[in-house]
């Protein structure tokens, strides 16, 4: 169990590393376009994709970079296609926001609020028609539970008992509206009964919980049990992207939820246990420090596309 | 030489097709037991059951949506929307998904996905179910749009689609469901992207497509009686189109009229004037003509659905006025 967290503890860490580095690269103006930092929210997809198999398959949001790298994307050719170039997983064509590896059975980050969630459910209709034994799982925000994909697609998984999960990561705000303000329900997971599946509210910020329950939640739903909805509470710790003051956050709120952090939550128990000396977490920042750097070398050195060809690969 | 309806022959290849493939699902309202709301797909689900032929609730962008994911991981299906108009409920999923997936995940991706729609006015439906949109899928990069006017080549055509591996916007006439044509061949695949020359003529091409082929044939009929000789080019293909069999048609005759049921302002017919006035110029002897839907609702009281539509009348004094 411990040996596991210690695994889930330096992929956590990759990712804030990672992101923060993206961060960074956009103020020294070394990155171009937007991003959606998934900083703080770090703990669901670790613990989801640990939860499934290298076979399944998940769909994101435009919060993605975590999921990416948690389906075992590489930072390598994650960091080339945030930065356009053509050793990114789409040859730089899709950055950020369109990032997919078909082969990690990751389908993509996505730029439209709720998207990729019937893409998702579709993946499943497929997964089981085909009897592939697969399962899939949708990432989405808070936000995207009032998109009428998000209802059309859970009544559809419903109807049709599909093998995916979904799981909706509720950090409190979709860009800068409080889920209180446009939700009309305090609790997401409730949705889940108006069709017809069950759903809970789970810690997001506990690896080891989210993985406990999307295992339990993906067993179902890969013996026929049907879908669900598993709502990770989370927060994020930089605003919804890089033009962003949080004006519509208090400090004291953000401070409270920066003392859950689901990095500072695996430390403590894993060093509490024994299993992690202060040595060692020196190393593993250190070592997870050296990996984005090479991302970003790797990156920077590979060239985009020839601007030629930018028109091409419109039909297959 | 087997006659069949445009609606049969559309029928057929379906059958055929997940016959052949066992990848070929097929999704919509109402296409199971009732057999579509215009009985295209009647009696396919007996044939090959409720895995092969899924009865979905009303969703259109959910449901389109579920088929972009099922085609992305190897599925090929045929989704139908009831009526034309409804398209606008999944413009997300066919627009920012099916359309660019292929090319945003720098090639790694295929969304082989069909879309069968009817469109088309003249039976009073109104303006909720009668409309031509094809214009707004022209103009997005990454789907195909096939709009056949004959048994055959609705026949041919839905094969070609369904055996593509990108998406499809495959355009139906309401009002042409029940019209008779041979379909000599089971097998024939019509080429995607290639218009054909439907008659023959030296004075004027008219440029049409699906029910408007129709027209135009009729009207080419007529007009040869005062001695007007028109070339009728069908395009069967929208997106992309066949901008050479356009340019050497025009270059023929000198003139053109083109004819579409849907609105003129930005229509598909603005595309054809664009590439003859950048590419064939020189080879004109007068303007182009458009005659289209006019630029309104369409209504549903039958006078006022006749007096906005093209008609054989509309057409055949279109050409005399450039003659």
């Amino acid at each position: 169990m411990a040996c596991e967290e210690l695994g889930y503890l330096r992929l956590m860490k990759l990712i804030r590393a990672f992101e923060e580095r993206v961060d960074r690269l956009f103020v020294e103006a070394r990155i171009h376009g937007t991003t959606h930092l998934c900083i703080g929210q770090e703990a669901i997809p670790v613990g989801a994709c640990a939860a499934i198999r290298p076979s399944d398959l998940a769909s994101g949001s435009h919060r993605g970079h975590g999921l990416a790298l948690a389906k075992g994307l590489v930072p390598n050719r994650l960091m080339a296609e945030l930065l356009g170039r053509r050793d990114g997983y789409c040859q730089g064509k899709g950055g950020t926001q369109h990032v997919a590896s078909l082969e990690h059975g990751f389908l993509g980050t996505n730029g439209i609020t709720g998207g990729g969630i019937p893409i998702a459910t579709g993946a499943a209709l497929a997964a089981k028609l085909r009897r592939t034994g697969q399962v899939v799982l949708s990432f989405f925000g808070d936000g995207a539970t009032n998109q009428g994909t998000f209802h059309e697609s859970l009544n559809m998984a419903a109807i049709w008992r599909l093998p995916v999960v979904y799981v909706c990561e509720n950090n409190l705000y979709a860009m800068s509206t409080a889920i209180r303000d446009a939700a009309a329900v305090e609790r997401l997971a409730v949705r889940a009964t108006a069709y017809g599946m069950p759903g809970a509210t789970i810690d997001g910020n506990d690896v080891l919980e989210v993985r406990e329950a999307v295992a339990r939640a993906a067993d179902r739903a890969r013996s026929g049990g049907g879908p669900c909805l598993l709502e990770c509470t989370t927060y994020r710790h930089h605003g919804h992207s890089k033009s962003d003051a949080r004006e519509y956050r208090t400090r004291e709120e953000e401070e409270c939820w920066l003392a859950l952090d689901p990095i500072l939550r695996s430390e403590r128990r894993l060093l509490g246990a024994g299993e992690l000396t202060p040595e060692a977490l020196k190393r593993l920042d250190a070592e997870v420090s050296a990996e984005v750097d090479a991302a970003v070398d790797f990156a920077e050195a590979s060239p985009p596309l020839d601007p030629g060809l930018a028109a091409e690969g419109v039909f297959a | 030489m087997p006659q069949m309806s445009y609606a049969e022959a559309i029928r057929r290849a379906l059958a055929e097709e997940m016959e052949r493939d066992e990848r070929v699902v097929l999704l919509g309202e109402d296409i199971g037991l009732y057999g579509g709301a215009f009985r295209v797909t009647r009696g396919l689900i007996q044939r090959f059951g409720p895995e092969r032929v899924l009865n979905t609730p009303i969703s259109e962008n959910g449901f389109v949506g579920v088929a972009v994911g099922a085609a992305l991981v190897g599925l090929r299906p045929v989704v139908e929307i009831m009526f034309m108009d409804f398209i606008a409920l999944a413009m997300d999923q066919i627009v920012n998904h099916a359309a660019k997936l292929h090319y945003i995940y720098g090639g790694q991706a295929r969304v082989p996905l069909v879309i069968r729609t009817p469109a088309g006015a003249g039976r009073g439906y109104g303006a909720s179910h009668s409309q031509s949109l094809e214009a707004w899928f022209v103009h997005v990069p990454g789907i195909k749009v096939v709009a056949p006017s004959t048994p055959r080549d609705a026949h041919g055509l839905l094969k070609a689609a369904i055996r593509d591996d990108n998406p499809v916007l495959f355009v139906e006439s309401k009002l042409l469901y029940g019209a008779k044509g041979d379909v000599p061949d089971p097998d024939e695949v019509c080429p995607i992207g290639r218009a054909a020359v439907a008659r023959q003529g030296e004075d004027v091409t008219l440029i049409a497509y699906s029910r408007m082929t129709v027209l135009a044939l009729e009207a080419a009929a007529r007009l040869e009686e005062h001695g007007i000789r028109c070339e009728v080019l069908d395009l069967r293909t929208l997106a992309p189109l066949d901008e050479e069999a356009i340019l050497a048609s025009v270059a023929r005759t000198a003139r053109a009229v083109i004819i579409e049921e849907d609105t003129r302002r930005g229509g598909v017919g603005a595309e054809v004037a664009a590439v003859i006035a950048e590419r064939g110029f020189r080879g004109l002897d007068s303007p182009l003509r458009r005659v289209a839907c006019a630029d309104c609702p369409i209504p549903c009281s039958p006078t006022l659905e006749e007096a906005i539509l093209p008609s054989v009348d509309k057409i055949v004094v279109a050409v005399e006025s450039l003659i």
